[in-house]
């Protein structure tokens, strides 16, 4: 399973499991996009269990950022390992989204 | 005096898939090159980061943007491997892509808000050297060559 979603209080967290890549970034973007439109508004994306992601994968996560901003919501982003934290640095999408180094410290502060 | 000097023995690993344009058949050969690299003695970042990103965004430059994901259009991958460097040669069965068109950079103006467009820039960004070469003598098909320099 590609993805995990879970609830927190009024969170919801999705843990990405494997690679977040052009093959399942619609999937990815379906499954945060169904969970806006039942109501959430607090997205937590946490990276524990992946591997890379691709420009695809970030342009879906750019774009979901989008949709929560004119809902009023937000997208967090945590526990990106040491690649990924690169791959954001790179594309300078650090500056985007709030990066968390766990999903238990972005949870305490969402 | 001349030295006689014996033969250069250097190892080169080749390898040559072909693939119908769709995205699923991504992952499992990029699954595939990482695992020829690991066993091959690349460095470990290289093979979580670098190889397999920039593969992943050349394949979906040939399926997506080369081939409209047409499945009777083909897609070729070149993988060799010698003692300096490696070199992936992606190429498309179609009409490729206009890397000018696509050639943005962190320096544009709605570079954040962009959706798609980071394709390239992560290539060059992860590999020594990028080239894209177009088809000639009125053959169709544009090459991507992806070019990572042994540590």
């Amino acid at each position: 399973m590609p993805f995990v979603l879970e609830t927190a209080g009024d969170v919801v967290v999705v843990a990405v499991v494997g690679q977040l890549v052009v093959g399942n970034r619609q999937e990815f973007k379906q499954s945060v996009l169904d969970e806006v439109e039942r109501g959430a508004r607090r997205i937590l994306v946490d990276f524990s269990e992946t591997g890379y992601v691709d420009s695809s994968g970030l342009g879906a996560l750019v774009s979901l950022n989008k949709r929560l901003r004119e809902s009023g919501g937000e997208l967090r982003l945590a526990a990106l390992n040491e690649d990924m934290r690169t791959l954001f640095e790179l594309t300078r999408l650090d500056t985007l989204f709030r990066l968390y180094a766990s999903r238990a410290e972005a949870l305490a502060q969402f | 005096m001349s030295e006689i000097v014996g033969p250069i023995s250097v190892t080169i690993l080749r390898r040559e898939w072909t693939i119908s344009s769709n995205i699923v058949h991504i992952e499992p050969l990029v699954s595939e090159v990482v695992t020829l690299c690991l066993e091959a003695g690349l460095s470990p970042r290289a093979c979580r980061l670098n190889i397999p990103v920039a593969f992943t965004e050349a394949l979906s430059n040939a399926i997506v943007c080369g081939n409209n994901e047409d499945e009777k259009r083909n897609v070729t991958a070149k993988f060799e491997l010698d003692a300096a460097s490696l070199t992936l040669e992606i190429t498309d069965d179609g009409d490729g892509f206009d890397a000018s068109a696509v050639n943005f950079s962190p320096a544009d103006g709605n570079w954040l808000e962009r959706e798609d467009g980071r394709g390239l820039f992560l290539m060059r960004s992860l590999m020594d050297r990028v080239e894209l070469q177009r088809p000639t003598n009125g053959r169709v098909g544009h090459t991507v060559r992806l070019v990572l320099k042994r540590a």
